[in-house]
């Protein structure tokens, strides 16, 4: 049962992030992190997840930002995703950043909630949320892939035991950047590739990403790699806002005329990570977008995929988005 | 004929104090000494409570006490309880405890140790019926208002004969008129289809809290309620107290549609706990436990075989409905659907039966037309694709079908005061340009293809009986009191102008009383079912008509001559023709010297106990002007809609975008434009989440709920509406209502949610989903040649 009733906690509201490290440090697992709050609050209103301790970072300026930092962009994990979706480096450069960022959730929620939240929010699972006792909550089983169950929303790869999947609609922007994360805590910074930073289950079922308890996400860098590149995405959700995706892709693709020197091509909603499409990009590395190469890449996309009861449409859906990114990328919309 | 008011825009107060802040609903109001209660609700879909040990939450520091199944008295099974020790759903109520703050009372709550009993559950009403199934309760799993509390199941035959229909045994309900089988006989094109409409949430924007308090005997509530007077008993009557010792205060809703339309057992539960633990009890219920606690829209599966001629004529109608209750009595959508199928489609012969089945989900109640929206979700689409068959446009086939001014209905072939239907799709027809933008639908613009579609639907408008009451004061001003309530139409205001038009008042000197019992409110009938504006224009009417006569009765005993040589005008009641004359402020002071009648010391016989009451405490302050309606009504009053759409469907994302909308009412002569604006818009968003969106999952396997959030439940959002949003009104007189006004609110949705299911059907081609909402995942399984996901009478899925 949801309980809807924010519990006691202590409140800390550090101001600089040797503050906010020194309690992570001190608080461990006890010392909840809180950006935005988008995604926390709900969790201790409902009481599903529990702790003593919320640790507020929005008070410390030196976590919010765009600058420019070695050919690319660096982005402060506290940077909100309005900011995000309408700075001018970020659009001039990384266009698909922007407009993923700009199809998070509402303008209200784009308005309070970060990138770093964005980026570390736990999945949507409908049967994880409501506090069932599934694999991911530290049971032992799991509720969405049975032959009952209510699975439209689940993933076609990459499950292990839970098919979760991930919510975040810049994740995947971010992978197909080969961003990297910035990640602090009393022991010094470690920067992790975003193919790195998000983990399935098969990796670790209790959480979707490698940050440990002590440590914070201060930072996204963005290399310059692929400033300027064609970019492309698309989220489809049952609504126009306030809606987690069904499914959504982000393309990344360096063009010599219509011939694809290189190329990125990350699927959201469809795994419990950001899930490159890494057959796809084989098949258009090196070759123009013509409509066999196109044919070639498309029925590329879906390999390995499984299916569960309610989620089959996600393969003519995946396929579809994966013509339209190819030859959506770097045309203008 | 000229009006005055009516027809005209005006702002009516409750706009102003939303926008400023100052509307106060059950949740702003505090009281000294107030307590917080909290719920604890069932997490099972259907148990039985063996023990509660509440000892450890009782003796927390702040927690002040709690209220107990033992300590209510419920109504009879299969009514919904106050307070249960049975829980039939996921949600449930079982107890309360109050702190002096509302995070200890949550508290407490969780650590209150029951000890449950799992019983067995569904959340399929039709696979129920199967003998080896379980049923939702365990005293009953057939029933509704109008159809006996019992146990019914079909036979394994009836299953193993289904034959790729719905199976169909016994009904708990039927009725038939017209020969169907030589009907169906002669029908050029018969469609026999299996049917599903999902249940939907009613998002109610202000969850239904309360809060409660006791003065001397008499029991001060404040409720989240689209009703005022209308609930007024029956509230006392789960307080257990007479009507007169309760203070009803429900002066704004945040929302409710239909769900606050009468007294639901959260309205109660803070005065039942206020009254044990002597203190002020404010119970808040927060969204998700609106989801669980709230109401909903009741789900259908069923069958239906429609007979066509060849120009498209529907002439024979054979129906089976399967109503899904939730777990305790809702409402009879089950039966409504076979009127609406009847008046909006004409069949020679019909035959409706209806099934209306218990399970362990979620109470339901009348939502936005109920029962009537659904059918003609359902209908709607089946026309389109018996006009493709036979090769008739589709307004044409509607325009075959659509009744005359006094359309019959139901098996007792019922007759409408009213039906303007045909005017509305052909008047709509012209404003949309049907003739030139249906020729390009299927136009196809790379993977986007256009569809336009028309819809329309149908709901009953009004009531009559209730009472009216008014006084005018020695101030002049004219106090109109209303116990209609606010469902947020402003139609408190906009049907008291009925009495301001005959009183030819200006709006300014008219004064509302509303929203709070001690403000001395007549016998009205609730805010619900499209009815207020038909019902309370006649009530109106009638008390002013009252006042209008005693007006003119004190000048004819001031200045001589019969009352009907008297007129009124600019605040004054004088004698034709330039003779003498007095203020109504005169009058009124005149009234309270005469006393008796004039000032209300003497009242009508047949007024409700209610505005007697009300009445008797106003006597003696002005002219009292009350009567209760008994003006002649000739047929039922009746509401139409139509709806046309131009949609973009992606059909590589199964999404559309909703280019262009126009609503038409049928809402008789129109009484606030504005008003009507407003909801055929805010009807036709209501509709498109019905159609497209919205809908309740349950898991099969443990009867949790999955839609227990605004984000979950996918009610429209900003994105989600027309680019271009246009309305209208056919604006031609009801004969039984006193100024031709009637109701218009339900069709609305019904309307437009069936428009977009055409349209969505059109674009992939004309397929027919036989299911409401039709979903992305639905369409990109249909264009990829894959079967849906759900079996086809499958419900509570995703």
């Amino acid at each position: 049962m949801l309980r809807d009733m924010m519990p006691r906690f202590d409140l800390y509201q550090p101001d600089s992030l040797d503050s906010a490290l020194d309690l992570a440090e001190r608080l461990g697992a006890d010392g909840w992190l809180v950006g935005g709050g988008q995604d926390s609050w709900d969790w201790l209103k409902n009481r599903t997840r529990h702790t003593g301790a919320v640790i507020d970072l929005s008070g410390i300026a030196a976590l919010k930002g765009v600058r420019e930092a070695d050919g690319g962009i660096e982005i402060g994990a506290l940077t909100t995703l309005t900011e995000v979706e309408n700075d001018p480096l970020v659009k001039e450069r990384f266009g698909l950043l922007s407009t993923a960022a700009g199809r998070v959730a509402s303008p209200q929620i784009r308005n309070a909630g970060t990138l770093g939240g964005n980026l570390c929010q736990d999945t949507r699972c409908w049967y994880y949320r409501g506090g069932v006792d599934c694999y991911r909550a530290g049971g032992n089983m799991c509720y969405a892939d049975t032959p009952q169950g209510q699975n439209r929303e689940h993933a076609i790869f990459g499950a292990s035991r839970c098919v979760a999947v991930t919510p975040s609609d810049t994740a995947n922007a971010l992978t197909a950047l080969d961003a990297s994360m910035v990640i602090h805590s009393r022991s010094g910074e470690r920067v992790v590739a975003a193919a790195d930073f998000f983990v399935g289950p098969a990796v670790n079922i209790r959480r979707m990403t490698v940050i440990e308890p002590g440590e914070i996400l201060t930072a996204v860098r963005v290399p310059g790699t692929w400033a300027g590149a064609g970019f492309y995405f698309e989220k489809i959700a049952d609504r126009a806002a306030w809606d987690f995706a069904l499914l959504s892709i982000s393309a990344a693709l360096k063009l010599e005329g219509d011939m694809v020197r290189d190329a990125r091509l990350v699927c959201g909603a469809a795994s419990c990570v950001p899930h490159r499409l890494t057959a796809v990009e084989k098949t258009l590395v090196g070759a123009s977008r013509s409509d066999e190469v196109i044919a070639k890449a498309v029925s590329a996309a879906t390999e390995g995929a499984s299916t569960l009861q309610f989620n089959q449409y996600k393969l003519p859906l995946l396929e579809n988005l994966v013509r339209r990114a190819i030859k959506g990328a770097g045309v203008a919309s | 004929m000229a009006h005055k008011l009516l027809g005209q825009d005006f702002l009516p107060h409750d706009v102003v104090a939303k926008v400023t802040g100052e509307a106060k609903y059950a949740e702003d109001f505090r009281a000294e000494g107030m307590v917080f209660a909290r719920l604890l609700s069932s997490p099972y879909p259907h148990a039985r409570v063996r023990s509660i040990d509440a000892s450890e939450a009782l003796a927390m520091p702040g927690v002040v006490g709690i209220l107990t199944p033992d300590d209510v008295k419920n109504p009879k099974a299969p009514d919904i309880p106050l307070l249960t020790l049975e829980p039939g759903y996921v949600g449930a109520p079982i107890l309360l405890i109050a702190a002096e703050d509302e995070t200890t009372a949550q508290d407490a709550i969780d650590k209150v140790r029951i000890d449950y009993e799992p019983l067995p559950f569904h959340v399929d009403p039709l696979a129920s019926m199967h003998p080896d199934h379980p049923d939702a309760r365990t005293d009953g799993n057939v029933g509704a208002a109008g159809v006996e509390f019992q146990k019914l199941k079909w036979t394994k035959e009836d299953f193993d004969n289904a034959n790729g229909k719905m199976p169909m045994g016994k009904a708990a309900q039927e009725w038939t008129y017209g020969d169907l089988d030589a009907t169906f006989a002669r029908c050029k094109l018969v469609l026999d289809e299996t049917f599903v409409h999902a249940s939907n949430s009613h998002h109610s924007m202000e969850p239904r809290t309360a809060m409660a308090y006791w003065q001397n005997g008499k029991c001060i509530l404040h409720v989240s309620s689209q009703s005022q007077s209308f609930i007024h008993p029956a509230l006392a009557g789960m307080i257990g107290i007479p009507p007169t010792d309760l203070m009803l205060v429900a002066e704004y809703c945040g929302g409710g549609f239909g769900s606050k339309g009468g007294a639901y057992p959260l309205q109660a539960l803070p005065a039942l706990f206020s009254k044990k633990i002597n203190r002020p009890v404010m119970m808040r219920i927060s969204r998700a436990e609106e989801y669980y606690n709230g109401s909903a829209r009741l789900g259908f599966q069923g069958q239906v075989k429609l007979g066509f001629a060849e120009d498209g004529k529907l002439l024979a109608a054979d129906l089976y409905v399967i109503q899904e209750n939730g777990a305790c009595q809702s409402f009879f959508d089950f039966r409504n659907a076979a009127d609406a199928l009847s008046i909006l489609y004409q069949p020679e012969a019909m035959r409706w039966r209806g099934l209306p089945v218990y399970a362990n989900s979620p109470i339901r109640s009348a939502q936005r037309g109920p029962g009537y929206n659904q059918m003609a979700h359902i209908m709607e689409p089946l026309l389109d694709k018996a006009a493709r068959e036979l090769k008739v446009d589709r307004l044409a086939i509607r325009l075959k079908n659509v009744g005359g001014l006094n359309a019959p209905f139901g098996a007792q072939r019922n007759t409408v005061s009213s039906c303007y239907l045909k005017d509305a799709l052909e008047k709509g027809a012209q404003q949309f340009g049907w003739a030139e933008r249906v020729a390009r639908s299927g136009q196809r613009n790379g993977s986007k293809v256009t569809a336009v579609a028309v819809g329309q639907a149908y709901h009953p408008a009004g009531f009559n009986g209730f009472d009216g009451l008014l006084r005018i004061l020695p101030t002049g001003k004219v106090h109109i009191h209303t116990g209609v309530g606010n469902l947020g139409t402003f139609s408190h205001s906009s049907t008291s102008r009925i009495a301001a038009e005959v009183l030819k008042l200006n709006w300014d000197d008219v004064v509302i009383e509303r929203g709070d019992s001690r403000r001395h409110l007549p016998w009205n009938i609730g805010q619900f079912g499209s009815n207020t504006n038909f019902t309370m224009a006649r009530t109106n009417y009638v008390a002013a008509m009252d006042a209008l006569t005693k007006l003119k009765e004190i000048a004819a005993k001031r200045f001589g001559g019969t009352p009907e040589s008297y007129d009124v005008d600019g605040k004054r009641v004088f004698r034709r023709g330039g003779g003498p004359g007095m203020t109504y402020g005169e009058a009124a002071q005149q009234a309270i010297k005469l006393g008796g009648k004039y000032d209300g010391h003497e009242l009508p016989k047949d007024i409700n106990p209610m505005t007697q009451v009300s009445a008797t405490a106003i006597s003696g302050t002005g002219l009292v002007g009350v009567a209760k309606d008994t003006l002649p009504m000739k047929g039922a009053p009746a509401a139409f809609a139509a709806a046309f759409i131009e949609i973009e469907l992606d059909l590589e994302t199964g999404k559309h975008v909703i280019i262009d909308y126009l609503g038409v009412a049928d809402c008789g002569t129109v009484i606030h434009p504005a008003g009507l604006e407003t909801q055929i818009k805010s009807g036709a968003v209501q509709g498109f989440g019905v159609a497209s969106s919205e809908r309740i999952v349950y898991d099969p396997q443990n009867g949790l709920p999955a839609s227990v959030g605004f984000y979950q439940a996918k009610p429209p959002t900003y994105g989600d509406v027309a680019h271009r949003f246009r309305t209208s009104a056919v604006d031609l007189p009801d004969p039984s209502s006193p100024l031709g006004t009637k109701g218009i609110g339900e069709p609305l949705l019904g309307c437009a949610a069936s428009v977009l299911l055409c349209a969505l059907s059109e674009a992939v081609g004309g397929h027919a989903f036989n299911r409401t909402p039709v979903v992305p995942d639905m369409i990109l399984n249909h264009l990829a040649g894959r079967a849906p996901s759900h079996g086809p009478l499958q419900v509570n899925c995703q």
